[in-house]
């Protein structure tokens, strides 16, 4: 246990430590505008990979709907700064309550079909907020919100991301974490060892709701603008190739796919007509030699102190198949 | 009662494009349990090799009926080659791999295909040459009208419907498929050549998709290198909603959704359009996760 508190203050020692070096970079102008756009959506990109890595690669519910998640949290945090001047904080946090409460409604009827059946349902629930949104006028229907104060900065995405990523990572590590592993693993084993597989599907896939809907606000509140296109399927697809690019089930893997997809993306937009196509080639090249992702179930080497150590976490992060 | 039935004839029109589309999907899934996204944008390209193919014959000076026939049997033959190598190069090395990744794949084809068609013919619409003239013709003296293009449309897609009936039931190479669907290892163990079956499931979806894109250019006049993705995205709506691997059910829930579509949009409601297909959507699949047609699987223990 104590092994274990170590190394996890030691994590985030370090990451305040990668916080620190990139906001003295920032204050002294080293890194330019476009470079802290790029470090906004990685972190976004990073709270909407773990989140969906907790419904999917933890728990093993396919869910093609998260972008509907992320787009009920912008929109409520959009507004509630916008129409009733609600401080940054608080209207993010509500916007991931409700996008919780969605998740909560969404996953009560849904998560009694399990494989591609999950997937068609989440991806139909997506495209129908997608589609609410676009049909009504007070979120402004197609042209959407626009004049967002863009009150993200680098220290508050930080410790969004960070609380986020802590948040989750630990609840894996927790018995409710264990429990959602059996239910991946095995869903008909689990619920005859006495794992209520329906509450922990559902307590899943609210936190997953939660984080992605905070990551929609403060991605709203980074660029200004959101529209329903923003929030499509094609959306939840990015997030599902940034969570299988890393690879499923291990939350370092997500960081590390929200990383490259964010990076991959943002270089190859000096190449606007062959951006898609390499894209495309990298995804399927990706898929055929390398389908357990980028870390598979490997994790960071610097935290790996002792090899039981790292036994016991290659137990918890296992690669399983949804 | 007439604006009614005159809307489902129109529904159906546009339920058979989605049902040939449809069919693709639900033969695919039958087999390697696969949601394969590029069927959409196979769709797409079957369309535009119509568009090309149509100019050209036209241009030779066929008359309409030769130039239709001609470019429906080119572009689907060259879409059926299209999905064979899909098949071979992105799908086959994932046979053994997670479903997942196997989805990923699709959806990395899907966008390689509609990239490839913008950076090929430009991100614009091009208008689809009309091939027939458009007749209009009342039913039975009453206002209700049927256009030529739509009975054309209906024509084709029973023709089509036939064709894959006989095809599935009675050749060598429909048995081998309905085997393979329903046990792939005893079907290889009964000497079944499961990747030839594979390939012919996917020449055949995709050879129906194509004909579905020619005939959607006949309707709407106009094709762009992104106009698979709705309408793929329903028709896969239409194969679930009808039971996801039978081939009725497929014709059915296209033809469903279709006269559903229509019928929303002659309300008025015609932006929630697609909302009512997703809700009806996840209607069906709470209280009938199967489908329509679909068979209730039980789980192994």
């Amino acid at each position: 246990m104590k092994k274990i508190n170590k190394k996890f203050w030691l994590g985030i020692l370090i990451a305040l430590a990668f916080y620190g070096i990139v906001k003295v970079l920032l204050t002294t102008g080293v890194l330019s505008d476009v470079n802290q756009s790029m470090l906004l959506l990685i972190g976004v990109n990073i709270m909407l990979a773990v989140s969906l890595n907790l419904i999917t690669g933890i728990t093993g519910q396919f869910s093609i709907g998260h972008a509907g998640f992320m787009s009920v949290g912008a929109y409520t945090s959009a507004i509630l700064t916008l129409d009733y001047n609600v401080p940054f904080i608080p209207a993010i946090l509500a916007g991931g309550l409700l996008a919780a409460v969605f998740g909560v409604l969404i996953g009560m009827p849904t998560l009694r079909l399990n494989g591609d059946y999950l997937a068609i349902a989440t991806l139909g629930f997506g495209e129908i907020i997608r589609i609410i949104m676009l049909n009504t006028e007070y979120v402004g229907g197609a042209s959407g919100l626009s004049g967002i104060p863009a009150k993200t900065t680098w220290t508050m995405l930080f410790f969004f991301t960070l609380i986020s990523v802590v948040l989750i990572n630990n609840f894996i590590r927790s018995t409710h974490g264990r429990a959602c592993i059996a239910i991946r693993e095995n869903e008909i084993a689990a619920e005859a060892m006495g794992i209520n597989t329906t509450r922990y599907k559902i307590i899943a896939f609210t936190i997953g709701a939660l984080f992605a809907g905070m990551a929609g606000g403060l991605s709203a509140h980074t660029f200004y603008v959101i529209t329903p296109g923003s929030f499509n399927f094609l959306k939840s697809f990015e997030i599902i190739v940034m969570v299988v690019l890393g690879g499923l089930g291990s939350t370092a893997g997500s960081i590390v796919g929200a990383v490259f997809v964010t990076l991959l993306y943002t270089y190859l937009r000096e190449f606007p007509e062959w951006r898609m196509i390499i894209y495309s080639i990298v995804l399927i090249l990706m898929m055929i030699f390398r389908p357990s992702g980028l870390l598979g179930v490997s994790k960071f080497s610097f935290f790996k102190f002792s090899k039981k150590e790292a036994k016991a976490n290659d137990a918890i992060e296992s690669s399983g198949t949804p | 009662m007439e604006y009614f039935i005159q809307q489902l004839i129109n529904g159906i029109s546009v339920g058979s494009i989605y049902a040939l589309i449809a069919l693709g999907y639900t033969m695919v899934y039958g087999i390697i349990k696969l949601i394969n996204f590029a069927h959409g944008d196979v769709f797409m390209v079957g369309s535009f090799i119509g568009l090309y193919s149509a100019k050209y014959l036209a241009n030779a000076g066929l008359p309409p009926i030769v130039v239709l026939l001609l470019s429906l049997i080119i572009s689907m033959t060259i879409s059926a080659l299209l999905g064979i190598s899909i098949e071979r190069l992105a799908y086959k090395p994932l046979r053994k791999s997670t479903r997942i990744a196997a989805l990923i794949t699709a959806i990395g084809v899907s966008f390689l295909l509609e990239y490839t068609g913008v950076l090929i013919l430009g991100p614009q619409a091009k208008g689809f040459p009309d091939i027939m003239d458009k007749k209009q013709y009342h039913l039975f003296g009453s206002s209700i009208q049927v256009e030529s293009n739509q009975i054309m449309i209906l024509l084709t897609t029973i023709i089509l419907m036939l064709v894959l009936q006989y095809i599935v039931r009675y050749t060598k190479t429909g048995k081998a498929m309905r085997a393979v669907s329903f046990d792939v290892e005893a079907a290889r163990l009964m000497g079944i050549n499961v990747d030839r079956t594979i390939s012919a499931t996917f020449a055949i979806g995709s050879a129906l998709a194509a004909a579905a894109g020619v005939i959607f250019g006949m309707t709407y006049n106009s094709v762009d290198p992104l106009m698979g993705v709705m309408p793929g995205l329903k028709a896969f709506v239409a194969a679930v909603l009808g039971g996801i691997g039978s081939i009725p059910g497929a014709l059915v829930g296209g033809l469903l959704l279709g006269t559903v579509e229509t019928e929303i949009s002659s309300l008025g409601f015609s932006s929630w359009r697609d909302g009512v297909a997703f809700a009806v959507l996840i209607l069906i699949l709470i209280f009938k996760p199967s489908g329509l047609f679909g068979k209730n699987v039980r789980e192994k223990v």
